[in-house]
């Protein structure tokens, strides 16, 4: 320990140096980077990255957004890989070379049970005027290891296991670069996990409405990434804790389709209200393809058995092979509640040139989108942004009571009626043909009545020859 | 073309279909039953291949090593059973957690329209009880379903053990690609339906079930799993849904394949797959198969709980292990690691399985016949209606046109305005009748079951039994109390006329019956077209002895003798099939007594035109039939 100390001493004015260099002229290009680790109970740890890059931009900040632009696009189908994080990571200013990304190595992350990427690009005021803008390009990726699969059914974690890498430098260009670790004991004991090595601060927030305790490893201070220049972190469960769910959170939703057939279905998204009393409001986002024809005018929306009343709904029709439908409604969820919106549909038939490759596959729908300021039940203080850790950012508070969520329910899978493109689709095809040009032919023997015309010889005899019959009352010839 | 537009020649024809018309449908009657019973036999029959590339070959390596888990879980299981008296929902709960699945219950219940037969009880309920296992970084769009059902009984205990073992597996392994759910029901079928409604959101028979908590996207395949011994000497599959709906050919060409990689015996209807199909031996033991099948798919029912995955679009197929006295038993671990290989097959789907064969027979698990070579069977049946039809309508006309082509004079066409009136406007009623009463045979057996049990003293299953009793009855007095309405003028072109359109009728929905439910349809074919050929009046009382042939495809489509009334569109019931029969059979016998001599379709065309010489419009009949015998 001493020995420790001791090269602190020898290490600190040079770091110090570093930093206060780096801070008489502030870089212009400045990178924040984070990893929040949270180990839960049931042995599952989700870790969550965040890369914050901002640099100076020479526009200047139009007066007011026109909203008119504003777009919004879903593509449901697509699945993350590795293709996915490859570009995602060049992005970085360390790249995986240094600093938190040297974690992020995929074929580790992508052994996974959750997975989830993004990345944010929007312009920032520099300052309170908002004369000039900075660009700001926010990369998240939360992945969730879990004890089954990736633990092997241990539920003891470090940073080796779940990412085959330690920590061993800071990125260069980062002003901050820290390690979260959520701490907060499940049970009323004083600890529950085991933090190795210990950390030498901790951090309190309220984050989703509750407490939370994190401790702190900043990859700046030169103490943390000890003298074999590696930290791994880990973690150990002191009571194995029970094989209990985690708690439900105040929302969350559902999504499915119902009915059976080609014809007709439903869409339906459960909306969970889990506040023991408090109800909050929830704007609901659906886009909806146009081959799918909604019926608006079965569209209910039930909670505890009676209807609820959307105070505000805007549609705006589908047009066929231009624009999907788009439904948006603010429901009231009644506190302790399940609320059912549904809408039925009728299956378009696609043009034979427009099904997809896979068209047994089915088309997909894209999720719904949830967004609610939820209740929370720890009054929340109002915070300095750029001063707090990135991941409180991910669940803006707006006032102290409440916290922002947004949600995307899973996407659907929907099969429409499809031809068989195959062998036998073309000879129902040839034989419709042939029938087609038969049916013509038959249907004139069929309706048609045939007499043999005799050919008219002796007119005058004939007519002579009739005339008397006539007179002799016998028909005539 | 010419054939037909050549007045000469189309004569010609016509006397030859109306001369031969008897031979003709004999021949095609026996053709049809010929080409049926030729099926199983190898030109008809053709090798089942693997038509989906996504599961083209069996490269997977099966790692299932579960086998004591199992049996574990499985007298575990077994023993909470027996204390519990019922599914032990609890444990089964805890089990599935443990392995870290996503465990939901649903209960439900049901009202059954006749008591259960063990317990006397109307009202069932139960508990089902499911696991998903959630695929890594998918979205939740698609799922596949392991299904065990639990009857009161206490069998099925080591396919729990095995779904838990084979769960636990599963959940350690990154590659899945779909949800897994893994589903325990309670109450056999009744279960199974309750949890299929619950998770479409539908109610099909007004089941009250809670709903469900947790889902798992659009189901992809199914596979149901019966198994009561720890040791099995065969598997034995199981296709046949509701309704005769069968899933796609790939799903057990799938299971086959991975029977022969893992050395499994596999057994179809019970029946060991015929090695040499060379010789005869082979094709007939294919075709006792394929009698079993088409017997259990005419039924309509279900032949496990997969039956009821189809109606929802959900290949599924039933895996029963059979343990009998055999030298070679597999254990637990060979039908694991089969199922694991169906599974992880299954896995890779990238679309629903739709590229082989939805409509089959099959002869032999390895052996399948296809819907373009058994479909020419009842074609040939129904051929005899078609000819027999044509023989009618000809008749009809003839009586009309023949002695205008004989060279009678205007005199002639008077006639043919009443025949016609006749044909049209006086079936009208019959049709309505014959149609109202197919429609009390669908819906009064159960609507009445209330009332009679009110009002007297029967039970349920018999008072349903008594109401379809009833109609047929009212329904031998048809043909006396709507007799007149034929009879009126022209009592022979009025029974042509409605016998023509009733054979009509008859095998329009029969080929209905037979595009849908292969099995059925050539069943009712076989029975009913030679009754509904030969059928014909003698005498005045029983003109309309062929009533029950237009009533029977109504008949057949009620829901009143279904136990568990899950109402399927088109179910078979061999008992209204078989009453059906017994009613034409019974119109035949009382046409005995009056003509007895005339039975004989031979005499058929002379027969009818010699006895109603009395009528005042038999001129040109006489004149008719002495031109045929001259000719």
């Amino acid at each position: 320990m001493a020995a420790a100390c001791l090269r602190l001493v020898w290490l600190a004015p040079l770091l110090l140096g570093l930093v206060d260099g780096g801070r008489a002229e502030p870089p212009r290009d400045a990178l924040r980077e984070e990893l929040v680790i949270t180990p839960l109970p049931s042995g599952d740890v989700a870790a969550t990255f965040q890369f914050r890059t901002r640099w100076d931009s020479d526009l200047q900040r139009e007066e007011g957004t026109d909203h008119y632009f504003l777009r919004y696009a879903v593509l449901p189908r697509e699945v993350v890989c590795t293709e996915n994080l490859t570009p995602w990571k060049k992005l970085l200013p360390c790249s995986s070379k240094a600093g938190l990304s040297v974690l992020l190595k995929a074929d580790r992350l992508f052994h996974t049970s959750y997975h989830s990427q993004a990345v944010h690009i929007r312009p920032v005021c520099r300052n309170a005027r908002c004369t000039s803008i900075s660009w700001e390009l926010r990369q998240t990726l939360s992945v969730v290891y879990d004890a089954f699969v990736t633990g092997q059914g241990k539920k003891d974690w470090s940073l080796f296991r779940m990412f085959s890498r330690t920590l061993t430098e800071p990125c260069p260009l980062a002003s901050e670069s820290r390690v979260y670790v959520d701490v907060t004991s499940y049970n009323q004991d004083n600890e529950t996990l085991e933090v190795h090595p210990t950390p030498t601060t901790t951090y309190q927030d309220v984050t989703l409405g509750t407490q939370k305790t994190y401790a702190v490893y900043d990859l700046l201070d030169t103490a943390v990434i000890n003298n074999s220049r590696n930290l791994n972190l880990q973690f150990k469960w002191k009571s194995p804790p029970e094989n209990e769910a985690p708690p439900v959170p105040f929302l969350h939703a559902q999504r499915y389709v119902s009915g059976y057939g080609l014809q007709n279905g439903e869409l339906n998204t459960l909306l969970y209200n889990t506040h023991p009393y408090r109800a909050f409001p929830v704007l609901v986002l659906d886009t909806v393809p146009w081959y799918l024809r909604l019926y608006v005018h079965t569209l209910t929306i039930t909670s505890k058995g009676k209807e609820n009343k959307p105070s505000y709904v805007h549609y705006q029709p589908a047009q066929d092979r231009l624009q999907p439908h788009l439904l948006e409604m603010l429901i009231q969820l009644p506190a302790n509640s399940a609320t059912k919106v549904s809408i039925q549909f009728e299956r378009a038939l696609l043009k034979w040139t427009e099904y997809t490759p896979d068209p047994n596959h089915g088309f997909y729908v894209s999720p719904s989108v949830l967004s609610a300021l939820v209740p929370s039940m720890v009054a929340a203080k109002p915070v300095d942004w750029e001063e707090s850790p990135l991941f409180k950012s991910l669940y803006p508070v707006s006032d102290s009571s409440s916290y922002f969520v947004r949600l995307y329910t899973e996407p659907l899978l929907v099969n429409l009626p499809t031809p068989d493109f195959s062998m036998p689709y073309n000879v129902i095809c040839l034989t419709c043909t042939v029938v087609a040009v038969c049916y013509g032919s038959f249907y004139n023997l069929l309706t048609r009545t045939f007499h043999i015309e005799e050919p008219s010889t002796g007119g005058l005899a004939k007519w002579l020859a009739n005339l008397i019959r006539r007179a002799r009352g016998v028909p005539p010839l | 073309m010419g054939l037909l537009s050549d007045p000469v020649r189309r004569r010609a024809l016509a006397r030859l279909v109306l001369r031969l018309n008897a031979p003709l449908c004999a021949l095609s009657y026996a053709a049809g039953v010929a080409w049926f019973l030729a099926l199983a036999f190898p030109p008809l029959t053709q090798r089942t291949y693997m038509s989906e590339n996504a599961m083209g070959s069996t490269m997977v390596e099966e790692q299932f090593a579960g086998g004591e888990r199992a049996r574990g879980w499985a007298r575990d299981f077994a023993a909470h059973r027996r204390k519990a008296g019922a599914l032990p929902a609890a444990w089964l709960e805890r089990a599935m957690r443990s392995v870290g699945l996503e465990v939901y219950t649903q209960s439900f219940s049901r009202k059954l329209p006749f008591p259960d037969e063990a317990h006397e009880r109307y009202m069932v309920s139960g508990t089902n009880v499911y696991g998903i296992l959630r695929a890594p970084r998918a979205a939740s769009t698609e799922s596949l379903v392991l299904t065990v059902p639990c009857g009161s009984d206490a069998t099925n205990s080591q396919a729990v053990g095995l779904l838990l073992a084979l769960a636990a597996h599963f959940r350690g392994q990154i590659y899945w690609a779909k949800d897994i759910i893994f589903l325990v029901t309670e109450q056999d079928l009744l279960g199974t339906e309750a949890w299929l409604e619950a998770y479409h959101d539908v109610n099909v028979t007004g089941m009250q079930s809670s709903p469900l908590q947790g889902r798992a996207g659009a189901i992809q395949a199914a596979v149901a799993l019966e198994l009561s011994t720890d040791v099995v000497t065969s598997l034995d599959v199981a296709v046949e849904g509701l309704n005769g709906q069968l899933p796609n050919l790939d799903l057990l060409n799938l299971f086959q394949t991975f029977c022969q990689k893992g050395g499994l015996l596999c057994t179809l209807q019970g029946k060991l797959q015929p090695q040499d199909w060379t010789s005869v031996d082979g094709p007939l033991q294919g075709l006792q198969t394929l009698l079993l099948m088409v017997l259990q798919q005419a039924s309509g029912r279900p032949h496990g709980p997969h039956g009821l995955f189809l109606r929802y679009r959900v290949e599924a197929l039933t895996i029963r292990g059979i343990n009998s006295f055999r030298q070679y038993k597999y254990d637990l671990v060979a039908v694991g690691k089969a199922l694991e290989g169906v599974f992880r097959k299954l896995n890779h789907l990238l679309e629903r399985l739709h590229q082989s064969f939805f409509f089959y027979l099959l002869p032999a698990l390895s052996r399948f016949v296809s819907i373009g070579l058994y479909m020419p069977a009842v074609g040939f049946l129904l051929l005899v209606l078609g000819l027999k039809a044509l023989e009618l309508w000809m008749q009809l006309h003839e009586a009309g046109v023949g002695p205008e082509e004989a060279g009678g004079g205007p005199e002639s066409s008077p006639p043919l305005q009443p025949a016609q009136s006749v044909g049209l406007a006086s079936l009208v009623a019959p049709l309505l009748i014959s149609q109202a009463m197919g429609l009390a045979l669908y819906i009064l057996p159960v609507l009445g079951q209330h009332v009679a049990t009110q009002h007297f003293p029967v039970a349920e299953a018999e008072a349903v039994v008594l109401t379809l009793l009833a109609i047929y009855a009212a329904g031998l007095a048809l043909p006396h109390s709507t007799q007149r309405v034929v009879s009126a003028r022209a009592p022979d072109r009025g029974w042509m006329a409605l016998k023509l359109v009733a054979i009509i009728y008859l095998a329009l929905q029969l080929a209905c019956i037979a595009l849908t439910n292969f099995s059925l349809g050539f069943l009712l074919a076989v029975t009913m077209v030679p009754a509904a050929a030969l059928t014909k009046p003698y005498g005045p009382r029983c003109r309309l002895g062929y009533w029950p042939t237009v009533w029977c495809p109504w008949g057949c489509s009620s829901p009143g003798s279904e136990k568990l009334c899950l109402r399927p569109g088109l179910p078979m019931s061999s008992f209204l099939e078989g009453t059906a029969l017994v009613h034409l059979l019974l119109a035949a016998v009382r046409a005995q007594p009056h003509r007895p001599q005339r039975a004989s379709a031979g005499h058929w065309v002379r027969g009818l035109e010699t006895t109603h010489t009395d009528l005042p419009w038999a001129q040109p009949h006489e004149r008719h039939g002495g031109r045929q015998s001259a000719g």
